[in-house]
């Protein structure tokens, strides 16, 4: 029961899916249609589960009084703020001058967009101490990492005023972009594809089973 | 702590004066920017000098160069030529070819921090389709992309050339809201959009909006353009909806995803690609609207710049020392 | 309660970029802030989007009235009643004695994805980009309209080396991924011209990933120089 059924949820939906593609019609279509739908509401009840076990860990933290147990009093304390003024708010809750949309201009926007704009620091910083030039594949690396910097923005024309037009920066740029990288780009795409293939019809055929946790 | 006292008496002091003094703020003018330039580039010979010494500076260091870098171009006025890319050409001359009236599916699947790249392009891309009388449909695979779609929206309908139009929700542009399922939902979309978005952005039912309510599934999209920081995004709707579907679209992608694009642009599955800030700025020369895109592209020049810096100093005092380890 | 606003928001992003210099009470308290308030964001949307949105309304939907002033009736769809079963099994993953349970909605997502991605990947990442490199080299038959007829196009010196660029810096980077024989010899070779196409691809990565990060910073210190403060003319 633990295993074999979940193997063929697994087995059948995949095989739905695989075929739909060929058959676009009844009974497939309607069976696609359905799954489509299900997935939605299945991802969203996920996505709960990962917010509640967030509370859970939260919980059992401040109960523990483990270290910085007072941020998971902040963690709880924000979550259910968002979420009673959400609730209250109703249908609308997203609506101009509401609440739920005055902590998410004022509050989540900063957060989320500072937590990953710090990153610019980090990247620079280890540019400077790592990023060297040590045999010719890093030459390489380092040749068109610089090309495109320059050559993305305005200033790589400027630097290379003097040559004729469609020979600047920004047009190397553009045939690095579109040739040499889409080129390195396609292989690792088709090489990925080629994985991501196989795995799924070892998934769909029940011989990988790690998702089901073990062998 | 004396510092900080510090710091945050001088920004009461500003924001008053801001708000109370009607202080409109600073700006350079030419000649005190290329001084600040030529004093930032002295700053960094004299950083080359102590790293051939044997000396590699701080982190902080870096990370105040970086913080100059992008901040001090704000006060500038150096102007720039931005110089169109072949794929934003691509873009502007696909939506250029659509009739009055197109519908026209945009998908916002991006959050606020990809915004300063990508709210932009929204912004530059909706106001290219509201003054070309396009009907717009708007949805989002992430749950943050319709808020953002909103702020988007919002500004544009309050520009007077915008407003003159007297553009009606439900009519003109509806919004239909986020819905999870990632691809799943593109792949049910193929079939009817009603189905997936049962109802719009605030709850109004699909069969009420009169711009959606004959569009049945992508057959009836004239063009689409998505905005894309990730997963779900571009290489999702290309698979399912371009490739599956037949839909004609554009992508509009955060710097970090955009190289991946390329392949998908080379064999024909997109029609135009606009790549982080710099692909913003180019399109809004091409709306003919130019706002932060073009405005941040100073900014975008000195930080590549100032990396660029960093990046030959370690590697001119990696190659003068002999290439020893610790450089 | 605008001044209040940007100010939370003016504190909010400080205490993250605070971290710069170390890790402080301050930033600690903006990334709870911040990990509280995007869980909560993510169940409200949810909620009001997809359970009640699609699921709840699909059950029971609403009889609407039409601009015409007639009343319009939807039919209800119990399928979807399926989909918040498993949701709900997966929900029970939260009590460790039945947890087990939730393999169930889990090995219906996997299935879902396996199917879907099966095909996605193989036609779209695969078929089409084999099919976009085997492309003409040198020229190409195009219909001249003044005779009907097909007419040799050829492309230029540039052209014709661009597209070599493409054809063998694909070819050679799979060669680079093949690792079942010994990259020795001929083969070893071709491998080598393939890691230098990979080595540039991640160069120009490299490149557009500062170009990104630096975007997000200067929309960050915009807010802070000309929202806030009002520094910035």
């Amino acid at each position: 029961m633990r295993r074999e059924i979940p193997l063929a949820i697994t087995g059948i939906v995949g095989v739905v899916f695989v075929v739909q593609y060929f058959i676009p019609h009844f009974p497939f279509s309607r069976m696609n249609d359905w799954f489509s739908d299900w997935f939605s509401i299945v991802q969203a009840c996920a996505i709960w589960l990962g917010a509640l076990n967030l509370l859970k860990i939260s919980a059992q933290k401040i109960a523990a009084r483990k270290s910085d147990w007072i941020y998971s009093i902040v963690i709880v304390a924000c979550f259910f703020l968002i979420v009673i003024i959400g609730f209250i708010e109703g249908e609308s809750f997203r609506g101009q001058g509401t609440a739920f949309s005055w902590l998410y201009d004022y509050v989540y926007t900063p957060l989320s967009a500072t937590m990953f704009a710090i990153l610019a620091f980090f990247v620079a910083s280890a540019s400077y101490r790592a990023f060297r030039a040590r045999n010719f594949e890093a030459t390489l690396l380092l040749g068109a990492a610089f090309f495109v910097m320059l050559g993305r923005v305005p200033v790589g024309d400027m630097l290379t005023a003097f040559l004729p037009d469609g020979y600047r920066l920004s047009a190397l740029a553009s045939w690095v972009m579109n040739f040499p990288q889409a080129a390195g780009q396609r292989a690792i795409m088709i090489g990925i594809a080629l994985g991501i293939v196989s795995t799924s019809l070892r998934i769909i055929l029940g011989i990988e089973r790690s998702h089901l946790g073990g062998e | 702590m004396l510092v900080a006292g510090i710091i945050l008496v001088l920004t009461v002091i500003a924001y008053l004066a801001k708000v109370v003094g009607g202080f409109e703020g600073v700006q350079f003018s030419p000649t005190v920017s290329v001084i600040v330039v030529i004093l930032l580039a002295a700053s960094l010979l004299w950083i080359l000098v102590l790293t051939l010494k044997g000396r590699l500076i701080g982190r902080r260091v870096v990370f105040l160069y970086v913080g100059i870098a992008v901040s001090l171009p704000l006060f500038m006025s150096i102007s720039q030529k931005i110089v169109i890319s072949p794929e934003t050409q691509q873009l502007y001359d696909a939506i250029s070819e659509l009739p009055s009236g197109a519908k026209v599916l945009v998908s916002f699947d991006y959050d606020p921090p990809s915004a300063p790249e990508l709210q932009p392009m929204a912004e530059a891309f909706l106001y290219y389709c509201f003054t070309h009388d396009f009907k717009v449909i708007v949805i989002g695979l992430w749950p943050q992309g319709p808020q953002q779609a909103n702020l988007a929206i919002d500004k544009l309908l309050a520009l007077p050339e915008i407003e003159a139009k007297n553009l009606q929700y439900g009519i003109d542009y509806v919004n239909l809201g986020y819905q999870a399922g990632n691809e799943f939902v593109i792949q049910r979309m193929g079939g009817s959009f009603e189905s997936m978005f049962p109802t719009d952005y605030s709850g109004h039912p699909y069969s009420d909006l009169e711009l959606v309510r004959n569009i049945r599934n992508f057959s009836n999209i004239d063009y689409s353009f998505n905005l894309s920081a990730g997963y779900p995004g571009t290489q999702e709707w290309v698979q399912v909806a371009v490739d599956r579907y037949g839909l004609s679209m554009g992508g509009g992608n955060t710097a970090v995803q955009a190289p991946m694009m390329y392949t998908y642009l080379q064999a024909g599955q997109l029609a135009g690609l606009l790549g982080g800030m710099n692909g913003a700025a180019e399109f809004e020369k091409l709306v003919g609207r130019e706002d932060k895109g073009t405005r941040f592209m100073l900014s975008q020049s000195f930080a590549h710049m100032v990396v660029i810096a960093f990046i030959l100093i370690g590697n001119v005092a990696f190659i003068v020392g002999g290439r020893k380890k610790k450089l | 309660m605008e001044h209040f606003a940007v100010w939370v928001a003016a504190f909010l992003t400080l205490g993250i970029v605070s971290f710069l210099y170390k890790d402080n009470p301050w930033y600690k308290l903006s990334e709870a802030i911040f990990v509280g308030i995007s869980a909560g964001y993510w169940f409200v949307v949810l909620f009001w989007d997809n359970i009640y949105g699609k699921f709840w309304n699909g059950i029971f939907p609403e009889e609407l009235i039409d601009s015409a002033g007639n009343v319009v009736t939807r039919e209800p769809d119990y399928w979807l009643l399926v989909g918040a079963v498993l949701g709900t099994l997966m929900l029970l993953r939260l009590i460790p004695k039945i947890g087990w349970i939730s393999r169930w909605p889990l090995a219906f997502i996997i299935g879902c994805t396996s199917g879907l991605y099966l095909i996605n990947y193989f036609s779209s990442n695969m078929m089409r980009q084999v099919e976009a490199t085997i492309m003409p080299l040198v020229g190409h038959w195009v219909l001249d309209p003044a005779t009907s007829q097909n007419a040799f196009s050829a492309f230029s010196g540039a052209d014709i080396f661009s597209n070599l660029v493409l054809v063998i810096g694909t070819f050679t980077g799979l060669v680079y991924f093949y690792f079942s024989k010994e990259h020795r010899g001929a083969f070893g070779g071709t491998a080598k011209v393939g890691i230098f196409f990979i080595m540039i691809t991640f160069g120009a990565s490299f490149g557009y990933t500062v170009m990104s990060r630096m975007s997000l910073l200067i929309g960050r210190a915009d807010f802070l120089l000309f929202d806030w403060l009002g520094l910035v003319r």
